[in-house]
């Protein structure tokens, strides 16, 4: 210390020198995490450069040089080649990627029975929703009221599962997933662990198969051989074929899920429920059932996006959802050199959903973890 | 007791009876579970016929006799030799070969590749750590069919044939595929696949004695040079000593095709990217759950007992971890499998497109020929995770 500054202060009084300049801030932070050892500071090295050898280029292709309108993919040639992405096929056919084949004039009622999805699903996704109660009816009803605007009839023009394509087509299947595998899978776990011998063999052989053999089998299985289970004349509607096939297939997942979560509560919760006096469904739907839904919510909502992504294999059996109209698009002459664009447009809508829902369940974990630990603090 | 009051008695008696049934829970379980076996042979009966009538009509054959008839018709990539003359029998083989072939490279080059990613996701280097996050995020949340058609188009894009990128020679890449020299095998091969195993064997032993050794004596002699010897130099010295057993059919460069060699076609490369891209982001997040479920404490407790990081992680934490790993592991596997069946989609000829698909719908026999390829997958899941089964109550802690 110099004369001066020990002259300034009386003893021990000296007010702290500022850190040096490589302990604070972005230097220290840097150094800690990035530059710590020579192995890391190779990671950093290496990471760093094949982010400079891809993103650019990435950037440059999908933004900077690309072309946004026109009505054939010869309207992004710049001297005769394409230079960058061409998203006119997506500016220009937007309307088929999300309605499918549904009728133009009509198209409004699509967006609205996906503008009154939200409201249906607040009240179940979240609880401090105003005027949750009446919004619960709202969800009870909202399939009859989705059905009519899709369908038609009462009022509107009548169109037929057909001319449904597009994120329509994902969004229908995806759900009607997602709404009956959750109850079914329940029964499903519920019979596997039944006392019920006979129950719980079959509920047991159901779920080994289904959970056994590739989704696609058991679509091509709905497509050529439900057809031949029936008589003559039955006949099911292609989509319909496909929904069953899906709503089973997520069910028996689910009845697995739901299984570990039944595992993890002690024995001693039936019991206690039996000594109360209640029978079989009182115990499961009061006493069993929450405890076990909340401890598998990962892996429930884990099935629905795994469901959501599995909706695309429709288009290998003909029906076109997202995916399968992309690839309908693509056939045309004008458009078909256009399949990497289309594809990142597609992956870009099942991403945000898919994302949106892990999100989701990311906050509803913490949200109930932090709900019953309140109430046991003293 | 006049009539009358008899006759109500027994009413009354009788309605007794079927109350106290009612009330009795075995009495119910087994009503229900009667009526639920009633319900399933019937509609069992009612399929069947059904089934049984429609076939008929169209004038179908049932059986299995349609597998010693010829298929008369090409596949693309084989791992056995195939003609359009040999039976749908032969094109099973072929398919379920092609499956295999594809869901074993893709479970190998997985399991690296999500170890490499999992590890580096718990790496304390941040830009690595959200790279692989960044990865992972983005794999999961698409499609997988999406991501097979993305990279087939990638590869497709590939330069046509008379430009194809090649290696010297023994190599050449283009749209169409890869072809490489085919290795051709002399008479003296077999005892080198022979010299090769006996090596193999004789290490696996050199190495258990070695293990046993230390266990007793606390230290051992390296076997590293023994084993290097073992199966690299033993079967080289009788490579030698037959006469150099091995040739090479090199791929003749065509202006529009290319002729001679392997030929890899297009759709298995974009299949087993796809496969192994989608699955390694799954085995990365279970290999980082299975790392983090092991307690801070045994780490802290090898920084006390003055093990290095290597050490540490060797002897310390990746027993106890694969532990936690190994069941969705083997779940991830069990769906690469599965997923394989995508194939058809892009062309690849594995099983479903094959015989599930083509042989269908040459023969029109639909019943026998998707619950044969749906017996095949099911057979094989259900092996698995019967192994699996048995290696977790092999493996599992043994409380006292």
């Amino acid at each position: 210390m110099s004369e001066t500054q020990r002259g300034a202060y009386p003893p021990g009084q000296h007010p702290d020198l500022p850190p040096p300049p490589g302990t604070v801030g972005w230097r220290a932070w840097a150094r800690a995490n990035l530059f710590s050892s020579w192995w890391n500071a190779g990671l950093t090295v290496s990471g760093a450069f094949l982010i400079l050898l891809t993103v650019p280029g990435i950037i440059d292709w999908t933004l900077l040089k690309a072309g946004w309108t026109g009505d054939s993919f010869k309207a992004c040639l710049v001297d005769g080649e394409l230079q960058g992405a061409c998203w006119a096929i997506v500016t220009t056919l937007w309307r088929q990627f999300i309605f499918g084949f549904f009728p133009e004039g009509e198209a409004w009622r699509v967006v609205l029975a996906m503008l009154l999805l939200a409201p249906a699903t607040a009240p179940l996704l979240f609880e401090r929703v105003p005027y949750r109660r009446p919004l619960f009816y709202f969800s009870l009803a909202y399939p009859l009221i989705a059905g009519w605007l899709l369908l038609g009839g009462l009022g509107l023009e009548t169109t037929i599962t057909s001319q449904w394509g597009g994120f329509l087509l994902t969004l229908v299947i995806g759900i009607t997933g997602i709404v009956v595998s959750l109850p079914l899978g329940i029964l499903l776990a519920l019979g596997r662990q039944s006392n019920l011998p006979i129950v719980s063999a079959l509920s047991t052989c159901f779920i080994e198969f289904i959970r056994g053999v590739p989704l696609i089998t058991l679509l091509f299985f709905s497509k050529v051989m439900l057809p031949l289970f029936f008589p003559e004349g039955v006949s099911f509607d292609q989509l319909v074929r496909a929904l069953i096939v899906v709503a089973l297939f997520a069910s028996a997942y689910m009845a697995e899920v739901i299984r570990g979560g039944l595992q993890a509560i002690p024995r001693g919760q039936v019991e206690a429920a039996q000594a109360l006096g209640l029978g079989y469904w009182q115990t499961m739907g009061n006493v069993v059932l929450p405890q076990a839904l909340r401890i598998s919510i990962p892996g429930i909502v884990n099935s629905f996006i795994a469901l959501f992504k599995d909706t695309s294999l429709v288009a290998i059996i003909g029906l076109f959802d997202l995916l399968g109209i992309g690839q309908l698009l693509l056939r045309n002459e004008i458009w078909i050199p256009l399949d990497t664009e289309v594809y990142l447009f597609v992956g870009l809508i099942y991403w945000i959903c898919c994302f949106s829902m892990s999100r989701y369940s990311i906050w509803l974990e913490k949200h109930l973890a932090a709900g019953p630990q309140q109430g046991t603090k003293a | 007791m006049s009539s009358v009051e008899e006759s109500a008695g027994g009413a009354a008696g009788l309605a007794n009876a079927a109350l106290r049934m009612w009330r009795d829970a075995k009495m119910r379980g087994a009503l229900l579970q009667g009526a639920i076996l009633v319900l399933v042979v019937a509609l069992f009966a009612f399929i069947v016929h059904n089934a049984a009538v429609n076939l008929e009509e169209r004038g179908i054959a049932s059986g299995f006799g349609f597998l010693s008839q010829p298929a008369s018709y090409d596949i693309s990539f084989k791992l056995v030799p195939y003609a359009p003359t040999d039976t749908h029998g032969r094109v099973l083989l072929v398919g379920i070969l092609n499956t295999l072939l594809v869901s074993a490279l893709g479970i190998v080059l997985c399991t690296v590749l999500g170890v490499v990613l999992g590890v580096l996701r718990l790496s304390g280097n941040w830009l690595v750590a959200r790279m692989v996050m960044v990865y992972v995020e983005i794999i999961r949340n698409v499609p997988l069919l999406l991501q097979i058609f993305f990279w087939y188009g990638i590869l497709l894009g590939l330069p046509h044939v008379r430009d194809s990128i090649s290696l010297g020679g023994w190599l050449f890449l283009n749209n169409r595929g890869l072809s490489l020299a085919r290795p051709e095998f002399g008479p003296g091969m077999e005892w080198v696949l022979a010299a090769f195993l006996v090596g193999l064997a004789g290490s696996v032993w050199l190495t258990r004695r070695a293990a046993h050794r230390k266990r007793e004596t606390g230290s051992a002699p390296s076997v590293l040079w023994p084993v290097l010897g073992l199966i690299v130099g033993f079967p080289a010295a009788v490579f030698v000593l037959a006469g150099l057993p091995l040739g090479f059919e090199l791929p003749a460069a065509g202006r529009f095709n290319i002729k001679g060699g392997i030929v890899i076609p297009q759709a298995f490369f974009a299949l087993l990217l796809a496969l192994t891209l989608y699955t390694a982001a799954f085995v990365a997040e279970n290999v980082r759950a299975g790392i983090q479920a092991v307690s801070k404490g045994q780490r802290e407790a090898a920084a006390a007992l003055g093990l290095s990081s290597g050490k540490t992680m060797r002897l310390v934490i990746l027993p106890q971890a694969l532990r936690v790993i190994i069941p969705p592991l083997t779940n991830q596997y069990l769906n690469l499998f599965k997923n394989s069946s995508l194939g058809v989609a892009i062309g690849f000829p594995e099983l479903i497109a094959t015989f599930a698909g083509t042989s269908l719908n040459q023969t029109g026999q639909a019943i026998e020929t998707l619950f044969v390829a749906m017996g095949f997958y099911l057979v094989v899941s259900l092996l698995v995770s019967f192994a699996m089964n048995l290696s977790n109550r092999a493996v599992a802690l043994k409380e006292r």
